[in-house]
């Protein structure tokens, strides 16, 4: 591919997606700009209904038209501008540049195919090698994810939910893909089994300099594994930038709530500060600031306009008009 | 002082299936004070959910006790159960499919009252859904919607307003949140512990979220594949874990927390069959401290510390 991509593995400006119903348009993504240098790990945070798999399915150019409209300003993935590309030059980097993991195992997987020709598929397809050869990869690929390769003949169904996860991200990573694209891929797990996946997951991404989006709701998953954070919430992103600035710096109130919602584990008695009220409908978001309604320390300004993300320093953005006001600041409960 | 509001004594579940004997609950006993919190803590497999139900009788306990206000449970008769069962009341995990899709909020939570006549004229009865929603916070405009209408929280709190209209004594919460957005979960524990203060509630409270049941619990009992391994009070557990299981679990919580850099255990393999199993300790074929001693039988659960129990070999 053609490197002229200023050391960015991934470059999005204004992404917008919305779904046009019958009942009207759900705006699931609203302009969002995204950066990732190679061999990073950016961590999209946010809740349910946030836009953050639509991201992801949009990066992938798999957003369903119908009901979905994808717009774009840029759109480059190691320098190649996607949005040009046709459906048979996605397929080709579909699955070998950048390939997803998605949430559910589950459902992931073809119950009717045995996971040896699963992972076989994308090798077959993508490196234009021999079925025989692409199945001695398939088991190749499953000793890596700590599977036995004797199992590569077994289906979906006579695997744990772990092994699972595994099998999907053997799929995944089967063409060693620059770009990796992981959806929740630890929430159906219980915490051990997680706690192996993401383990997993980082051996493997050192090993093949692999760059990241991971998609989660957890902070704690944050913490251990990405590089960057983007926080995200109806549909734009309202704080990112490094771990560090945006855990121990924290600027915008959403991301001050998230933080005060969890259960401390040191400091049992301390109680729970929820973010009040819910998430808006995507099909009608207030004006504004789209979190104006639950923030504590919304002014009359804040419903006025939407606010723009903006650098405190080149390591740090947010998207909150109050910001810099001198007697303004955030609550974060003590973490230690 | 002590004042036990149930009792389980050798509760054993056992369910028969093509390939032999599955140990689904096996020979646990535990206490819960009036008043209080007992966390139910383990990962999927290991039980807990079938306790829960099994000490509800809501699946028939293959044997054991449970000692409900001195009353062994077990021994009821189906009508004399149905009576009981108002005391004793269950909010489930999924509060997608635990609400009846054809029945409005109203006729939900009603329901039960109905059911058990309580009250029987139907205008008393909406006074009392509509305090009911009052208690659990859902607007009164809500009353004539259905559950497909409302976001997770909503739901949720309709099964909790269901489970506190027979005003039980014991609510046995089986995962409430995990369903739940992270912003949404902290709504509800909070509404469940208020609910807790101002009606002297007792709560079992299932769930494989440590960080949950660290804030919400007085004691708690961690399970491994149908067996008590560890049981404490809160602080004795999470300030000083003994069991390898218990250590590994904690250690494996994702801290969103920086300045915190732990040495994880991380367990080998998989949670093993729940069938046919061996006669030895559970958490043996995973276990990182695993001796011979582990291989030759079950560890016995012992009180290595006041109201600290731990099921092993290697620490006891």
């Amino acid at each position: 591919m053609t490197k002229n991509n200023n050391g960015l593995i991934l470059e999005v400006n204004n992404l917008v997606v919305r779904y046009e119903t019958m009942d009207g348009i759900v705006r699931a993504v609203n302009g969002i700009d995204l950066k990732l240098g190679y061999k990073r790990t950016l961590g999209l945070v946010g809740e349910t209904g946030a836009g953050k798999t639509t991201t992801a399915l949009a990066l992938l150019r798999l957003v369903p038209d119908p009901p979905g409209i994808v717009e774009c300003e840029k759109l480059e993935i190691d320098g190649e501008n996607i949005l040009t590309f046709d459906s048979d030059k996605l397929d080709q980097i579909r699955g070998k540049d950048i390939s997803m993991i998605f949430q559910d195992p589950m459902t992931a997987l073809n119950p009717v195919y045995t996971v040896g020709e699963q992972i076989a598929e994308s090798i077959e397809l993508h490196e234009h090698v021999s079925k025989t050869e692409a199945l001695k990869r398939a088991g190749d690929m499953l000793e890596l994810v700590g599977i036995p390769r004797s199992r590569a003949n077994d289906y979906p169904h006579q695997f744990s939910g772990g092994m699972k996860q595994r099998v999907v991200i053997a799929i995944a990573l089967a063409c060693n893909p620059q770009l990796l694209l992981a959806d929740e891929p630890t929430t159906a797990l219980d915490v051990t089994i997680q706690a192996q996946v993401l383990e997993l997951m980082h051996e493997l991404k050192e090993k093949y300099n692999t760059s990241m989006i991971m998609i989660t709701h957890d902070l704690g998953i944050v913490a251990e594994i990405c590089d960057e954070v983007a926080v995200m919430y109806a549909g734009r992103i309202v704080e990112e930038g490094t771990l560090e600035k945006v855990f121990n710096h924290t600027k915008h109130p959403y991301t001050e709530g998230l933080f005060n919602s969890l259960p401390n584990v040191k400091d049992r008695k301390a109680k729970l500060k929820p973010i009040k009220g819910l998430m808006p409908d995507p099909m009608d978001l207030p004006p504004g600031c789209a979190f104006a309604p639950r923030c504590d320390y919304a002014t009359e300004a804040c419903t006025q306009k939407v606010p723009t993300l903006t650098s405190i320093d080149e390591a740090h953005r947010v998207a909150c008009i109050r910001y810099d006001e001198p007697d303004f600041h955030i609550e974060r409960r003590i973490l230690s | 002082m002590s004042d036990p509001i149930l009792e389980v004594r050798n509760l054993k579940k056992y369910f028969k299936t093509s390939r032999g004997m599955l140990h689904a609950v096996d020979d646990i006993s535990f206490t819960i004070e009036r008043g209080k919190t007992l966390g139910l803590v383990g990962e999927s497999g290991c039980g807990k959910s079938t306790t829960g139900r099994a000490i509800l009788r809501l699946i028939e306990p293959t044997s054991g006790e449970v000692i409900f206000e001195g009353v062994d449970i077990c021994k009821l008769s189906g009508e004399q159960m149905r009576k009981k069962r108002k005391d004793m009341q269950i909010i489930f995990q999924d509060p997608f499919s635990s609400l009846d899709p054809k029945k409005t909020v109203n006729q939900i939570i009603a329901e039960p009252i109905r059911e058990n006549r309580i009250i029987r004229d139907k205008h008393k009865r909406e006074d009392r859904v509509l305090e009911l929603m009052e208690t659990v916070g859902l607007a009164e405009r809500l009353i004539n919607t259905y559950p497909h209408e409302l976001d997770g929280g909503r739901r949720q709190r309709i099964g909790i307003a269901r489970a506190l209209a027979m005003e039980p004594k014991i609510i046995i919460c089986d995962e409430p949140v995990s369903a739940l957005d992270v912003s949404i979960q902290a709504q509800i524990l909070n509404l469940l512990k208020e609910l807790q203060e101002s009606m002297g509630l007792t709560y079992i409270f299932i769930t494989h979220d440590l960080a949950a049941v660290n804030h919400f619990s007085d004691d708690i009992t961690v399970m491994y594949l149908g067996k008590i391994v560890e049981k404490a009070p809160v602080e004795d557990l999470f300030t000083n874990p003994i069991h390898p299981y218990t250590r590994a679990l904690l250690s494996a919580i994702p801290v969103p927390d920086l300045s915190e850099k732990r040495r994880r255990i991380s367990l080998k393999g998989e949670i093993t069959s729940p069938v046919n199993l061996p006669d030895e300790c559970r958490f043996a074929p995973r276990c990182y401290e695993c001796i011979d001693r582990c291989r030759q039988g079950i560890p016995p659960l012992v009180e290595v510390a006041p109201n600290h129990f731990v099921s092993c070999f290697v620490h006891s």
